[in-house]
């Protein structure tokens, strides 16, 4: 069953009339500043978009609806109250430039969230504006910039970062003018000591971390690392991607970062959003507290406001038009009240619980884990390699399959240098139960891969769609519909 | 435990599987000086219950106020139908759409808005968005030094009357990727950018020119004279857009003889609620030969192993968890929760619905000019047409009118003596769809009342 | 096992450099490295008439996995570029030797084709990739 595109529901003179004005009023404007030609938009009433939609929902996997053990993405559940709540109309509704007098409800919010994610970060400020995890990077790094530059020190322009990193991190460090220098890791998963011990010197500027890192083991020498780093002259950054294996465990600034970036729509819950929002807030020690990017709230007594550049004169700057993902902070808020000092600590233990049950249960059952001598963190490796060699059923043939059994996929082939690996992350949310199934669905796709790999490299097999050709849609590229084009 | 669904059975049962004697065992590999046991500021754990009477609390004490305050957010008129379907579980909790077969619905609905963007910015391809409107044309500037290979200056012309905001983010984001900005004047009686403006560039080398419509004040720039001259001189042109003002406005595709390279802007006026200026989203399209250049998630029609239809993320090799350190941006999650909300109010309206509504904007805006200029001691501060926005001149400091219109529940603007200062005591104003007769005319009488209560400094 | 023809010269980036009559080379990438990029979707080609000095990235080869960077073997300047693989990326593919090159350029020291790879060394280096 496909569902055809919305302009195929068009009709010449239809639209949803309750929602727009009931009669068009004359504009005042000179003819050389009007379009000539209305915009080729859907004229559909209000039952053919929602039923449209509606539909074209049902062909989405979701947390709502699938297990989604999505390595390094946290696809944990996002509460209902979080949303309804945030969406009241005194928060939904509020201008970004009302007055602070109509304003204190808001910022008491943002204030308290500030202090809540000082806490359990372990570093001395937060600024709330980075739209997004990589912004949150380009805010870590550009302090790290203007920390060394205040200092003198310009000649500081290179980040160290392990080759086992998601790829905004390079990405990242070089649109903020820095040459990015590749650590290896060593067989256990950590960075390589005497590799670091090489790469650092007078130009270093910072590295740029997670922990636990991409490969899913707790960092060990995290505090040498720190260590040579800080001896060099350098600042440690966190990306906070793993930020849910430790929660109430360990704080990033307890083992010596200087600045993290937080993924809120990861671990404090907020949605996904099929592909954001996110929010990328950010922690700093007191060594980068000048330069965070503003606006931060403040408390005067007991009146709160936003601090901006009169207040931080060093600041990177603004990252946004107003004040970051202002909703999605509100509804981290609220996951986190509701969690509380206790509810934080459990979610960094019954992640890992979780984790560490999947990665035993897979290998008892045959699996290969990548770093089977260490303790999983909450998330974990295996590499199917051997089944490609034998049975030529790869790590893509297995997530596609997995489809078929109504789990979504885990992450595959990332990271990079753990040949045919999954990605798993089973997150605190998902019952024993959920995990079992998923271990029964592994265990399953194992048999198959011996007795009838075919079917395995022909899935998914009852999906909307089977598996797509990439190459025709970038070698033809159409990536948008036009008035007499033909519908495939 | 909130949300977390084990039973002591369910954890037993775990810990014997692993084959660990408690939970705390899985933490062996952490040094243990490292270990924390206390989470300063984080309270006690509150119910749903009382996170709600909170919350309300919280919101009831922001709310009430009339707002004529515009600056880039704008209130309109959201139908139900928008967030009712755009929070449904299977949007609101899905992952970025990397495993296509399980991701139609959000592909197709991409794919979907892409083709909107497209046509109402008149340009040929739209990526999947971007954060928002300042970052966007952070992004657009870095876009167009790697689009026009013939300019090794990194020059970006950046008009006065763009968002002042847009700026410093502009700064803050591409600045320190050895992008020179340089702002050109406006004339301020009209509040637009004369072309003799750029004449300090007329034998530069320039990357690209970057034109508002309408512009920050409200005016709208004679945008065919400034592409033309951008395009004669080898630079791209950047038009920074409202897309609502779209269904009424030339598309950036059409400026001048050849058409602007690169829109972007501002999507929040497209059934995004203003809640305090984010989640927002920012858009971009440009034409076909530089689509390469583009930052950002876009997708493709394409078929299955069937030949059946189908929709995937493509050209993600331009893309950081592909390219890493030469992506044509870090960008990774962007706002897909906005441009479902977005394509859904689109669908709704349609091209004569949202021409409605800008038309309703324009025209409340008009009123509104009229009834206010209409007292002593304020008056228009710029000629020329208007879109939805318009400048005031009071005979008085802005600041404290606003704070005593605030008084009486009335968001009277936004003030523009900071960034503007040769406008003198001046104010933009909006009013969009949302405000009747009688809201402009609560707010005229409010004006006319602290005007009188306040002596002129 | 990937074709390497004996009479071009190689870069240890899996490039090619074809010297012609004129003394101008034209450069593609190897039989190897379109095997390893898998189908190419895109080329991005340099500017005819650009100054590239040896080592710059000049061309970018796109798969859907991958887009790799294609560098300078030589310094010189861009005498013209392939301009039919901007629809037949795929020409790359299927005969990367011949109707699948990239660029020509016009040396400015003949000498340092003395330094790169011949069949041979490329063949060895290759050897030791599998």
């Amino acid at each position: 069953m496909t569902e055809p595109l919305i302009f195929e529901h068009s009709r010449a003179g239809r639209f949803a009339r309750a929602q727009a004005p009931v009669v068009r009023e004359e504009v005042e404007l000179p003819a050389d500043c009007l379009r000539a030609e209305p915009p080729v938009l859907p004229e559909v009433s209000e039952l053919q978009a929602v039923r449209h939609y509606t539909r074209l929902s049902q062909r989405n996997f979701s947390i709502d609806t699938h297990f989604y053990p999505l390595g390094s993405c946290t696809m944990k559940y996002n509460p209902r109250a979080c949303n309804t709540l945030a969406l009241q109309p005194g928060f939904r509704g509020r201008h970004p430039y009302a007055p602070a007098s109509h304003s204190q409800g808001f910022l008491a919010c943002m204030f308290e969230l500030q202090e809540m994610l000082k806490g359990v970060t372990g570093m001395q400020a937060v600024s709330l504006t980075p739209m997004a995890g990589a912004q949150g990077e380009l805010a870590g790094v550009l302090m790290i910039r203007a920390y060394h530059h205040a200092r003198n020190e310009t000649h500081r322009n290179e980040i160290l970062v392990p080759d086992a990193a998601h790829g905004t991190n390079p990405a990242t460090a070089v649109m903020c003018g820095m040459k990015v220098v590749e650590l290896p890791t060593d067989a256990d998963g950590d960075v390589d000591i005497a590799a670091l011990e090489q790469a650092v010197g007078p130009n270093t500027a910072g590295i740029m971390l997670t922990n636990p890192s991409t490969v899913g083991v707790f960092e060990r020498k995290i505090e040498q690392i720190a260590k040579i780093v800080h001896g060099a002259g350098g600042l440690l950054y966190y990306d906070g991607a793993n930020l849910n294996a430790i929660l109430g465990k360990v704080r990033p600034g307890d083992m010596g970062f200087d600045v993290i970036h937080m993924n809120l729509h990861k671990t404090f819950s907020t949605p996904h959003g099929g592909g954001g929002p996110g929010s990328g807030a950010v922690g700093v020690g007191a060594r980068l507290q000048p330069f965070m990017p503003i606006p931060v709230v403040g408390r005067e007594g007991d009146r709160y406001r936003w601090q901006d550049e009169k207040d931080l004169p060093q600041s990177i700057g603004r990252l946004s038009g107003f004040m970051g993902n202002a909703g999605v902070l509100l509804r981290a808020y609220i996951y986190m009240r509701m969690l509380g000092q206790e509810g934080m600590r459990q979610v960094g233990e019954f992640a890992t619980l979780n984790a560490n049950y999947l990665a035993a249960r897979l290998k008892a059952a045959g699996f290969e884990l990548a770093y089977p001598r260490r303790r999983a963190s909450h998330e974990f490796i295996i590499t199917l390699k051997r089944m490609a060699k034998d049975q030529g059923v790869t790590a893509m043939d297995v997530a596609k399959a997995l489809l078929d059994y109504g789990f979504h996929a885990p992450t595959t082939y990332f990271p990079l240098l753990v040949p045919e690996c999954l990605l798993i992350e089973p997150t605190e949310t998902e019952s024993k139960e959920a995990l079992d199934g998923f271990i029964d669905a592994m265990c399953d796709i194992m048999e198959r891969a011996v007795r009838d790999a075919e079917h395995l490299k022909g899935a998914p097999w009852t999906l909307p769609v089977r598996r797509l050709d990439d190459v025709r849609a970038a070698r033809q590229l159409d990536v948008a519909w036009r008035p007499g084009s033909v519908d495939a | 435990m909130a949300f977390i669904p084990h039973t002591e059975g369910d954890v037993a049962d775990m810990l014997a599987a692993i084959g660990a004697a408690s939970i705390g065992e899985l933490f062996d590999e952490i040094p243990p000086g490292l270990r924390v046991d206390e989470l300063p500021g984080v309270p006690e754990a509150i119910s749903e219950m009382a996170i709600t009477r909170l919350m309300q609390a919280r919101a009831a004490q922001d709310q009430g106020a009339l707002c004529f305050i515009g600056a880039g957010a704008y209130e309109h008129h959201i139908p139900a139908a928008v967030w009712e379907i755009t929070t449904r579980g299977e949007y609101y909790s899905a992952y970025t759409p990397y495993q296509a077969e399980a991701s139609q619905g959000t592909l197709q609905l991409i794919y979907e808005y892409q083709s909107m963007m497209a046509s109402l910015t008149g340009l040929d391809v739209s990526n999947a968005s971007l954060y928002d409107g300042a970052s966007a044309l952070a992004e657009a500037a870095l876009m167009a030094v790697r689009a026009n290979r013939r300019s090794k200056a990194r020059r970006i012309l950046l008009p006065r009357t763009v968002p002042p905001v847009y700026a410093r983010v502009a700064e803050a984001i591409a600045g320190t990727q050895g992008i020179e900005f340089c702002r050109v004047d406006y004339d301020t009686a009209s509040g637009t950018t004369p072309v003799a403006a750029l004449a300090p560039w007329e034998n530069e080398d320039v990357t690209a020119v970057v034109i508002p419509q309408p512009t920050f004040l409200g005016s709208l720039e004679a945008v065919d004279a400034l592409t033309d001259w951008a395009h004669a001189r080898g630079a791209l042109v950047i038009a920074v857009v409202n897309p609502l003002s779209l269904a009424l406005l030339k598309p950036p595709g059409q400026w001048g003889a050849a058409g602007a390279d690169i829109a972007c802007g501002e999507g929040q006026p497209l059934g995004v609620p203003l809640s305090s200026g984010g989640p927002y989203f920012g858009f971009m399209t440009t034409r076909a030969s530089h689509v390469r250049q583009m930052p950002g998630r876009i997708v493709g029609r394409t078929v299955d192993l069937d030949g059946k239809p189908g929709f995937t993320l493509t050209l993600q090799a331009r893309e950081q968890h592909i390219r890493r350190s030469k992506a044509t941006s870090n960008i990774c999650t962007n706002q897909g929760l906005m441009v479902t909300a977005a394509t859904i109010y689109m669908s709704l309206l349609g091209a004569e619905g949202l021409a409605r509504v800008a038309a309703s904007s324009h025209a409340n805006t008009r009123r509104l000019v009229d009834a206010l200029s209409a007292l002593p001691g304020v008056e228009r501060a710029l000629s020329g047409p208007c879109f939805h926005e318009s400048v005031l001149r009071f005979d008085r400091p802005v600041g404290p009118v606003l704070e005593a219109l605030a008084t009486r529940d009335v968001f009277g603007g936004y003030d523009l003596t900071t960034d503007f200062p040769e406008l003198g005591h001046a104010l933009l104003v909006c009013a969009t769809e949302t405000k009747t007769a009688e809201d402009i005319a609560h707010y005229a009488g409010a004006l006319a009342d602290v005007l009188k209560q306040q002596k002129v400094a | 096992m990937s074709e390497v023809p004996s009479e071009l010269k190689y870069t240890s980036d899996h490039e090619w450099l074809r010297v012609e009559d004129d003394g101008n080379v034209v450069v593609g990438v190897t039989d190897h490295a379109q095997a390893a990029l898998g189908e190419l979707v895109f080329v991005e080609l340099p500017e005819s008439g650009s100054e590239v000095a040896q080592g710059d990235a000049c061309a970018v080869v796109e798969s859907v996995k991958a887009a790799s960077d294609v560098y300078a073997p030589v310094t010189g300047e861009i005498l013209g570029v392939n301009e039919d693989l901007a629809d037949t990326p795929e020409k790359v593919n299927q005969d990367p030797y011949g109707d699948g090159w990239l660029f020509r350029m016009r040396l400015v020291d003949p000498d340092v084709l003395g330094e790169l790879l011949d069949a041979e060394a490329y063949q060895a280096l290759l050897d030791e990739l599998d």
